[in-house]
This record gives C-alpha cells, sequence and structure tokens, in this order.
C-alpha cells in the first residue's frame, strides 16, 4: 500500500536526503530541472506529513529526512495522509483530464 | 495533534456530476484507486474487490503491481447524490493471513459542494484512535520497509536517467 505514495519529485527528494544527507533547498535543486519552488512545495507537503523537518544554519534552511521523531500513532495517521495525498492527485488527474 | 482523523480540502476543477461519478462508480473508483470490485456501491452492503495497478498513473501503477490481486473490502455506509458518499474499511489490512474482521473500522467521508471554480471535496478518513496501538505501530514498521524499497527504487530509477542522459 506504501506504493500508492506517487510522487516521483517527492520521492527524489526523499531518495536524496536519504542517500545524502541533511541538505539546503539550493543543494536539492543542483543539476535537476525542478524549480527551487517546486522542491519548497514537496518539502512542506513531506515535512506536513512528518517525514522531513528543516532547521536553520546561518541563512539556510537545512532540510533533514526524519522517520523516527513522531510518536507511532502520530506517523501512522501522517503515512495515511500521505496515501491520502497521492490517491486524491490521481482522482484529480481522473476527473480532470 | 489529532490522532483520531484526517481531513484533506480540495479543489477539483470538474463539475460535481463528474466528480460524484468518479467516486460512486465502483468501476470509476477503481480505476484511479487501483481496485477492482465485485459489483456496484450499495448503501450499508459489503462489497468486496482485489487490489489492481491503478490506470490513472504508469509510474504509479509500477509501485502498486507487487500488491496486485490482494483482497480489499469496503462496506458502504451512505450514498446522497452529489453530496455524500462514505463506507467503512480496515486501514492498512495489506498483511496477508491477517484477519482483519473483528477489528474496528475507520470512517470515509468524501462531501462535495459546487462551486464556481469546480467541486469542493472534502475527504475525511476518522475512527484511528478506536484501531489498536500495536497495529498502528506494525503498520508503520512494514511502511518504514516500505520506504526503504521506494528510496531504493527511486535511486535506481535516478541513476538509470543520469546514465540515459550521458
Amino acid at each position: 500500500m506504501f506504493a500508492a505514495l506517487g510522487d516521483e519529485t517527492r520521492l527524489a527528494i526523499v531518495a536524496q536526503l536519504s542517500s545524502r544527507g541533511p541538505r539546503s533547498i539550493t543543494s536539492l535543486t543542483e543539476g535537476s530541472s525542478v524549480t527551487r519552488q517546486a522542491v519548497t512545495k514537496h518539502l512542506h507537503v513531506l515535512n506536513g506529513a512528518g517525514l522531513v523537518h528543516c532547521s536553520r544554519r546561518g541563512r539556510e534552511s537545512i532540510w533533514e529526512l526524519d522517520s523516527h521523531r513522531l510518536q507511532d500513532a502520530q506517523r501512522y495517521l501522517a503515512e495515511i495522509s500521505a496515501h491520502w495525498d497521492a490517491a486524491i492527485d490521481r482522482l484529480r488527474k481522473f476527473v480532470e483530464d | 495533534m489529532d490522532t483520531d482523523r484526517i481531513e484533506k480540502k480540495i479543489l477539483l476543477r470538474a463539475p460535481c456530476s463528474r466528480v460524484w461519478r468518479a467516486l460512486t462508480d465502483s468501476t470509476e473508483f477503481g480505476h484511479w484507486f487501483g481496485v477492482k470490485f465485485d459489483g456496484p456501491f450499495v448503501p450499508n452492503t459489503l462489497l468486496r474487490g482485489v487490489l489492481v495497478p491503478t490506470s490513472v498513473d504508469a509510474a504509479v501503477a509500477e509501485h502498486q503491481k507487487p500488491y496486485e490481486g490482494h483482497p480489499f473490502e469496503i462496506t458502504v455506509a451512505q450514498i446522497e447524490p452529489e453530496r455524500l458518499f462514505s463506507f467503512r474499511w480496515h486501514p492498512f489490512a495489506v498483511e496477508r493471513g491477517i484477519d482483519y474482521s473483528a477489528e474496528p473500522t475507520t470512517l470515509i467521508e468524501f462531501v462535495l459542494e459546487e462551486i464556481p471554480e469546480g467541486t469542493m471535496l472534502t475527504v475525511t478518513e476518522s475512527g484511528f484512535d478506536q484501531i489498536p496501538l500495536a497495529r498502528r505501530a506494525k503498520a508503520f514498521t512494514a511502511n518504514e520497509q516500505g520506504w526503504a524499497t521506494v528510496i531504493e527504487l527511486i535511486e535506481k530509477h535516478l541513476t538509470h536517467a543520469a546514465q540515459t542522459a550521458q
């Protein structure tokens, strides 16, 4: 069911944070065709689902993968919430096309 | 933080009648959600089906493939034309060989409102606090492995894309 989390950009961000560690939005957008604005938006979605968080380092925000911070119940809900986001994206494609 | 419910409010740029059909025609629901039901949605009635890959997004469908054929069931609650569609299910009932039938269900409600820009859809799922904590924790652990798998897939995909670009 987890596979239903269907946004590739979001997954790519998570993959980067997982394989290369905490980093800034600038670093996350380097060499990618995705805009800074889009990455910021995706980070906020992931943050809303409790999967990443950010901290300030000087003038920059550093984003970090955060799969252990939340309590089980909250994390469970965040997971389901992400499933719904993905399902609703598919519903949107289905009715708006 | 509220641990009992999830609420999503979304503007869909489609007429209310279109969204209603996508939600309450069990075949159409199946297309975007990724499930094949045995029949139509009938109020207060249990409906069985199996998970199938979505027809809406090829990339997502690929990720859903390992779950193909997994049993899936819902009990439809209310159908109030173009306003409310609700059902109950066992959230995260994805472990094979487990009988979830004695466990509490959550209630999913789709509320539609026609607005000039299209349809305002509110999706809520509630009743999570009734789900045994052990079950919730377990679902999460299962998913964490899911994350690892997804990350691996994505990394493969990115490596492949980079090689193709060179």
